[in-house]
């Protein structure tokens, strides 16, 4: 680092380093200066707008990607939205209907936070309130562990393990979007209860202790007066839990069965937009009418996902108002 | 002496990058002579697509390696769509494909050179539990467009079909529903794309159906369906008895450099088509009798 800075400082003038450091502080080569404030300004700066820059960058290229279908190949908007038939590759009348994915990647999503959330407001409670020492100790590298395996082996275990089970006692192939919402609603339980348990733990202890000076149980202090308290962090926990549950594709494609229709059950078999992407993307050909539909799920995939954001940045601000 | 050191590291690397351009030149048409045998292959190649064709490209790819090791040649993967893309944009030396480019719509065949590597044979992969050992075309045609819903219907016992299909795109699929069920779109069931996996998931469920290229019938955990009395061999796909199946492709945008030319070459020649090629699961082009075009076209060799 310190060889480069200085050649290339002495290259305007090569005679008279020891005073350069000095006089070239406002000129631009100042940057390679440790203790320049330039250099400092320009790493901060730079990466916030680094990440500004990418997050604009991939919004309006998914945008362009995604509008395509019914700019260049005239497909009906409202047709792909509520249309419930995919077809892409038919020969005679190609049909392109995106609800059944729609309605997959929410209801998965739905029913794996409704797994979990119970689960993991419940051993949030066990680390904080309950058991503080050891079930910190204890409870705490077990979420670490669950959130270091990889998706690919929580569908693999999901494909071996849920799909036979609920062949057996629910019925059907074992293929369905309650087994999908099972092996998401494990991946989604460290990201719920790693947060929930931040917001407990920020709940004052005076108003615990005003609830026991009133002569409540620990229970009915945790009922009602630590969840009423947290609800609004609990809550954005459970968003951002489904946040991550709604962009997970590999897990839920080896378990779900993709089928491209509409299920009747929960005990059926389904797709989601994230599984339909990653299953047909390889299949495609650059600007193929079928390329630029997946694009358009992705599109659709983003607009919710800004959703979930929305939804989160809304029971923040209400939590803070009350 | 900083700035020397600067200058000798320069100096260093323009000579390399000088030399690496005169090793280049050496390959060209007009250099070689008499001599080309023994004449160093050198470069790099870069083929991606199918990722059925991926294990046999890159096994080819290691033994051509081992005998020009100034070549490089890299195999990615990505799918047949991304290797006919890829290959037209000029990204990859080489394309390949599990179907024909003229099947995409999107796609300037003519401007793309194909190479016919190898065929892969495919059939019915049925769970035992079904009871189902071959079947009419008619039979199979009307399982998989869910006008037949249990097994008892078309000979077997008496347990619900399932339907396990691969991703709209798939090579596999297109062969499977152009040959096998003559262009009939196959009802809705579950739907995978890696083999391994529509192998697993018809051993394990109880009167499944999907489709496997016939080297994954390798074992006994999935019945290997015959279809109107032909069994699904390599004998019968090679007479053109048995009708699905389909090439791998090779495409190259226009004519080959001279290294990619090369491995091509090596990829047609006997020692990787009678070695590498069946023990990779696929069938030798060279032994095929018949040939089939773009079209479906069937003929004689």
């Amino acid at each position: 680092m310190e060889n480069k800075s200085v050649v290339i400082q002495m290259q305007p003038s090569p005679n008279n380093e020891g005073r350069s450091l000095i006089q070239n502080k406002k000129k631009w080569t100042s940057i390679f200066n440790r203790n320049s404030e330039w250099r400092g300004k320009i790493w901060i700066y730079g990466s916030a707008i680094v990440v500004i820059l990418s997050v604009i960058a991939i919004t309006l290229f998914l945008t362009v990607q995604g509008l395509r279908s019914f700019v260049v190949d005239h497909i009906n908007v409202i047709d792909f939205i509520t249309g419930t038939e995919w077809y892409p590759d038919r020969a005679e009348n190609p049909s392109y209907g995106a609800l059944p994915f729609i309605f997959g990647s929410l209801t998965v999503t739905i029913l794996a936070a409704i797994l979990a959330a119970p689960f993991a407001i419940g051993s949030a409670l066990f680390m904080t309130e309950l058991a503080p020492k050891w079930g910190q100790k204890v409870l705490q590298p077990v979420i670490e562990i669950l959130v270091g395996i990889p998706s690919v082996v929580y569908g693999f275990i999901g494909l071996s393990v849920i799909v036979p089970f609920m062949r057996t006692h629910v019925g059907g192939s074992g293929f369905s979007l309650l087994s999908g919402a099972l092996v998401v609603g494990v991946m989604i339980l460290p990201t719920i209860t790693s947060i929930s348990a931040d917001a407990v733990r920020a709940v004052s202890h005076d108003l615990r202790q005003a609830s026991y000076a009133l002569g409540a149980t620990k229970w009915q202090t945790i009922y009602r007066v630590v969840i009423p308290a947290a609800k609004s962090t609990l809550l954005t926990a459970i968003v951002l839990g489904m946040a991550r549950a709604f962009g997970e594709a590999l897990a839920v494609q080896m378990v779900i069965g993709n089928a491209r229709n509409l299920p009747n059950a929960i005990s059926d078999p389904s797709a989601t937009l994230t599984t339909i992407i990653t299953l047909s993307m390889g299949h495609s050909t650059t600007g193929s009418v079928l390329n630029d539909v997946l694009w358009s799920l992705g599109l659709v995939l983003l607009i919710i996902s800004y959703g979930f954001i929305l939804l989160i940045r809304f029971i923040s601000r209400r939590g803070q108002i009350s | 002496m900083k700035q020397k050191k600067w200058i000798a590291l320069t100096a260093i690397l323009v000579l390399s990058l000088i030399l690496t351009a005169c090793g280049s030149k050496d390959t060209s048409p007009g250099q070689t002579n008499t001599d080309t045998k023994k004449e160093e292959l050198s470069g790099k190649i870069v083929i991606g697509g199918s990722t059925a064709l991926q294990p046999l490209a890159a096994a080819a790819a290691a033994e051509f390696m081992k005998e020009h090791p100034q070549v490089q040649i890299e195999v990615q993967g990505g799918g047949s769509g991304a290797g006919l893309s890829e290959v037209s944009n000029g990204n990859f030396d080489i394309g390949m494909s599990d179907v024909f480019a003229e099947s995409k719509s999107n796609i300037d065949a003519s401007q793309l050179k194909d190479y016919k590597v190898a065929v892969v044979g495919m059939t019915a992969a049925v769970n035992k539990d079904a009871g189902i050992k071959k079947l009419s075309k008619e039979d199979l045609i009307k399982v998989f467009t869910g006008k037949v819903k249990n097994w008892s219907e078309v000979g077997g016992k008496d347990v619900k079909i399932t339907l396990v299909n691969r991703p709209d795109g798939s090579g596999t699929r297109a062969t499977f529903d152009e040959f096998a069920l003559d262009k009939q779109t196959p009802a809705e069931g579950i739907t995978q794309d890696s083999s391994n996996t529509v192998k697993k998931i018809v051993n394990e469920t109880p009167g499944a159906i999907g489709y496997l290229a016939l080297s994954y019938f390798n074992d006994d955990s999935v019945v290997k369906l015959a279809i109107d009395g032909t069994d699904a061999t390599e004998d019968n796909v090679a007479s053109g008895k048995f009708p699905v199946w389909a090439y791998e492709h090779m495409y190259t945008k226009g004519d080959p450099k001279p290294v990619v030319k090369a491995f091509i070459d090596y990829m047609m020649a006997d020692p990787v088509q009678s070695n590498i090629v069946p023990a990779q699961g696929y069938l030798s082009v060279t032994k095929m009798q018949v040939e089939r075009d773009a079209e479906g076209k069937l003929t004689n060799k």
